[in-house]
């Protein structure tokens, strides 16, 4: 019988929640990595028991994990202990946890700062890797999305890293500037259609689109209207929080911006807002229904001054018709003296049938719904502040 | 044999225990004793040093005999006590967080 596996990423670990595919009784495990910073894990989709894990620490750093068998067990897939550390030609080899900028004089030279807070140049400077998108059809290749924003890739299982530097070579890249957060690549979605075009964003850059595998990039922000700015409508230097793509319909995007709830109907050539008749537009997450691709769901935010719920009530969003015309979903989730935020990569939908959705909260809870957002329970009720959440469905 | 003392979380990803213990070639000094942390240990590697730069990571200091030595040089040697085993090298992480 199939079923599920939820893969939560906290602020002090990583839990992995599975159930049958009734999804109403659930077993937990962890704490993972107890006591680290877990940004995200996720599963390949080429081999569900492949999982990758960024963790981190404000002393120790970043570190990857990997696990083949379903999240029971874990490594650091670099240097094994017993085995040198150097090369055969005495050089320090590429370790899992090592993220090093590209600054070869082909494609570095113009990457050497971006903007700081207060406009002056300042360095490039790893931090943390907020997002790990595994490749759809190989278990070993998978991407990271790292504070300071650039874009990474592995193609031995997490072993060694290397910077895709045509993304903040393309040119704007001198201009970007961090958002409060941190400039960080948070989102990575990679088109099941073409395997040339690959969808990143950055907050505060924007969105930012390849049709060649990441060799070269550009702003897809057309449309796109930030009041943060001085020019509202420029290039680059939109706060985009979170993208979603349903598989079926790769050229339509949808967006959870800073402010605004947007859509594109050309692979972002162009955004339209579809905030409609939303509480609030401000929020973090945006998800796409797995079998209906203008069935899309959002938790609004009261404010970027108020990073909580509005009204005191936690309700999810549901537009059946891409956007504009949206519905609270409330049935299960707190109604009263609810204060909580759901981060930009806590939520996730499963593809059974009904869709199952799942969100995670700051307050440690997480939510499911076995029927396409209609009614919530939660799976767990006192983990720490929920970071991500992902979900695969098991055979 | 050089004794050094890891905080708790660098020991969980060694998965150590205790203090570890290794023979290091040559002059003991704060480089020399790391590269053989890291050595027995590659996991640890960027976790005390950068990986590029070999600079300490800001939150981690090094102790010794009483002394702080995060400022010696990586080759400067280490007191006479870390290098006959007598006292251990202690990896101390700032004291924060929540």
């Amino acid at each position: 019988m199939s079923g599920v596996r939820v893969l939560v990423g906290t602020r002090k670990g990583a839990f992995v929640l599975t159930a049958d595919a009734k999804r109403n009784h659930w077993d937990i495990s962890g704490p993972h990595f107890a006591g680290w910073e877990l940004y995200h894990v996720k599963g390949s989709p080429a081999d569900p028991n492949r999982l990758y894990a960024s963790q981190s620490s404000g002393w120790f750093g970043q570190i990857i994990q990997r696990s083949d068998d379903g999240g029971k067990s874990w490594h650091q897939p670099g240097t094994p202990p017993g085995e040198p550390t150097t090369t055969p030609e005495g050089m320090p080899k590429a370790e899992s946890n090592k993220f090093v900028y590209d600054t070869s004089p082909e494609t570095g030279k113009p990457l050497t700062t971006h903007q700081w807070y207060d406009g002056t140049a300042h360095p490039w400077e790893f931090k943390r890797v907020w997002h790990l998108e595994p490749s759809l059809t190989d278990r070993d290749t998978v991407y990271a999305g790292v504070e300071d924003a650039a874009l990474f890739r592995s193609t031995d299982g997490g072993q060694t890293w290397q910077e895709l530097p045509g993304l903040r070579g393309h040119g704007t890249g001198p201009l970007w500037q961090p958002g409060a957060g941190g400039m960080c690549l948070h989102t990575i979605i990679l088109d099941p259609s073409d395997p040339g075009r690959i969808f990143i964003a950055i907050s505060a850059a924007g969105a930012f689109r390849t049709d060649d595998g990441g060799q070269s990039w550009r702003p897809i922000n057309r449309g796109l209207h930030s009041l943060y700015i001085p020019d509202p409508t420029a290039e680059i230097g939109h706060c985009v929080h979170h993208i979603a793509m349903h598989p079926a319909r790769p050229g339509v995007l949808f967006m959870q911006k800073h402010w605004d709830v947007m859509r594109s109907d050309d692979a972002g050539d162009s955004w339209r807002e579809i905030s409609g008749n939303l509480p609030t537009d401000f929020g973090f997450v945006i998800d796409v229904h797995a079998h209906e691709p203008e069935t899309i769901y959002v938790v609004p935010i009261k404010s970027d001054s108020e990073h909580y719920v509005a009204d005191g009530k936690l309700r999810v969003y549901r537009s059946r018709t891409g956007g504009n015309e949206w519905e609270a979903l409330t049935k299960g989730l707190p109604q009263s003296d609810c204060y909580l935020n759901v981060l930009r990569d806590a939520m996730a939908v499963d593809s059974l049938d009904p869709c199952g959705v799942y969100f995670g909260t700051s307050g440690g809870q997480v939510y499911a719904s076995a029927d396409a957002g209609d009614s919530w329970a939660p799976i767990v009720r006192d983990l720490p502040p929920v970071m991500s959440v992902e979900v695969q469905v098991l055979p | 044999m050089i004794r050094v003392a890891l905080p708790y979380h660098l020991r969980t990803l060694a998965k150590v225990d205790d203090e570890v213990q290794l023979e290091v070639q040559g002059q003991v000094t704060l480089g020399s004793v790391l590269d053989a942390v890291e050595a027995r240990y590659p996991m640890l590697r960027g976790t005390i040093r950068d990986h590029v730069t070999g600079q300490r990571r800001p939150f981690l200091r090094f102790f010794a005999c009483g002394e702080d030595l995060s400022h010696e040089a990586p080759d400067a040697p280490l007191p006479e006590a870390i290098a006959t085993g007598a006292e251990p090298l202690l990896v101390i992480g700032a004291i924060a967080g929540g």
